[in-house]
């Protein structure tokens, strides 16, 4: 391993960073390695509350990782994260910061919700208990009150006739609606969404998209979003980051990252995407 | 015949204390492996190293010898003499749940990790986690290797005798001292045995079709005494379900 000299322990981190900003996510000096492998190199960037962020780039450029690290599934090398002006991978230890206890974690992390790419439905639960348990269990919602927000998320993803179904008696692109009503059944601030239609037959993306769209509309979720589908970022995010090798290429509005890219590396990307698309 | 229709009272004494040796030993057995087999998965490497050394232990050790110590040498060292009957379920229980804690130790690894990381997304507690979504699913991987386990340890009661416990194997042995019937004596007990493992059979798979259900998964049709009586069409045709 090469010495580092941005090691959290070492350097008197500037506390104040991720707090004094407005941002609700905050990626400070961010670095994820596996091994010998740099995911993320040195990575900055900022998310405003409400703020919808599409991710774009190709395979193995580090989008992934940005989700997963802010999802506690992943542990950050270097850098911390903030989320709402406090550290979030990490927590206070006298003047400096230490890696976030499962405790410190279990505190904060009930304001992030995920939907993956293979929906990770609980096979063993109906779809109304893969809704309800969460909720019950972990904020404490009574059980009547979780039941009928289920039935309501239901509703608005299309599925409320399935409450009683098992995941496996479900279409893939009805199992990942019913895993984004899991989600948002936690009443997250955060949605992250990674590559959601990635898995689905062609005939089956709008459905999900369009339960998408719908929440970006209807509520002021900030939503960090990992995705193929170029038109679906396009209509539904305020910024695009474009990645490549682990460090943002390029980002601007959607209309200036698809209409007029600047970078060579981002316009290579696209007509690639783009040519498969159509 | 008769000599076996005389003696039935007596069999069915044996075959009663076989199933409560059965019963007893499964029950700290299933306490046991469900106990050690969950540490076994701690991140941690203490729980872990006590697993492992429990496994190891008793894994290593015939369950007859570790009867006769229970029966035999605990009373010496400790002047305390324990039941037989409770010797014998002691011994056999420990035994089969260093068999049962690998089984769960290797089930719950089997679960697959996504299931985990979407308990991660919802900030689900450890304890939420392996009661509400891995032990469920664990379950269903480990019921086959239970039921091998459990009928393992109905046929390794039959070496209580060796203490004085007086089993199914016991009786059949006496009424071949007693009246030189060899042959017969020892029917009696092997039907008996075996109309025994039969019930217990059929019991595992139902937990079995249960837990199979639960998962959503088309439970495995078919199967032990039924499929025989069965005419072969009808198994094929109803097979699909849905």
């Amino acid at each position: 391993m090469p010495p580092s000299d941005t090691t959290v322990n070492e350097e008197p981190q500037g506390v104040g960073d991720g707090s004094q900003d407005q941002s609700l996510i905050v990626f400070d000096d961010v670095v994820k390695r596996f091994g010998d492998l740099t995911v993320l190199d040195d990575l900055n960037f900022s998310v405003a509350p409400g703020e919808r962020v599409t991710l774009i780039g190709p395979s193995g450029s580090g989008k992934t990782t940005i989700l997963r690290l802010l999802m506690t599934l992943e542990k950050i090398t270097e850098g911390v994260i903030w989320v709402g002006g406090e550290p979030f991978s990490h927590m206070r230890r006298g003047q400096g910061l230490v890696h976030a206890s499962e405790g410190y974690l279990r505190a904060r992390r009930k304001r992030i919700g995920m939907v993956f790419q293979q929906f990770n439905l609980f096979p063993n639960m109906t779809v109304r208990q893969n809704i309800i348990e969460a909720p019950v269990h972990v904020l404490g919602t009574p059980k009547d009150e979780a039941n009928t927000r289920a039935e309501e998320l239901l509703d608005l993803v299309g599925l409320g006739e399935k409450i009683d179904a098992h995941p496996t008696q479900l279409s893939g692109g009805q199992q990942q609606r019913v895993a984004i009503a899991r989600a948002l059944a936690m009443q997250p601030e955060i949605l992250l969404l990674d590559e959601v239609t990635s898995a689905l037959d062609p005939e089956l993306v709008a459905g999900v998209l369009d339960v998408l769209r719908e929440v970006a509309e209807t509520t002021d979720i900030t939503m960090l979003c990992v995705t193929h589908e170029m038109s679906f970022a396009r209509d539904v995010s305020h910024r695009v980051l474009m990645f490549d090798q682990g460090r943002i290429a390029e980002e601007g509005p959607p209309e200036q990252i698809f209409g007029d890219p600047r970078e060579d590396r981002t316009k290579s990307f696209l007509r690639s995407v783009l040519d498969n698309d159509f | 015949m008769d000599f076996l229709i005389q003696r039935l009272p007596l069999y069915l004494d044996g075959a009663w204390v076989t199933i409560q040796l059965t019963i007893g030993g499964c029950a700290l057995a299933f306490v046991l492996a469900m106990f050690f087999g969950i540490m076994g998965t701690i991140r941690h490497w203490l729980p872990r190293a006590i697993s492992t050394v429990y496994v190891e232990v008793f894994r290593g050790i015939a369950a007859l010898v570790l009867m006769f110590w229970m029966a035999f040498a605990l009373p010496q060292l400790s002047g305390f003499r324990l039941d037989d009957m409770f010797a014998a379920i002691l011994a056999l229980g420990l035994n089969v749940g260093a068999y049962g804690a690998e089984v769960v130790r290797s089930s719950i690894n089997a679960v697959p990790k996504a299931q985990v990381e979407a308990t991660v997304a919802l900030n689900l507690s450890w304890f939420q986690r392996m009661r509400l979504v891995v032990l469920p699913q664990a379950w269903a991987q480990m019921l086959p290797t239970f039921g091998n386990l459990v009928i393992e340890l109905m046929k390794a009661t039959a070496v209580v005798y060796l203490i004085g416990v007086a089993d199914l194997t016991a009786i059949a042995q006496n009424m071949r001292e007693s009246t030189g019937e060899t042959v017969i004596a020892f029917i009696g007990a092997f039907v008996l045995y075996y109309l025994i493992a039969q019930v217990l059979i059929f019991g595992m798979r139902l937990l079995e079709r249960r837990a199979n259900r639960k998962l959503g998964r088309t439970p495995p049709r078919g199967g032990g005494m039924r499929l025989p009586f069965k005419p072969a069409s009808a198994g094929t045709t109803q097979a699909g379900g849905i």
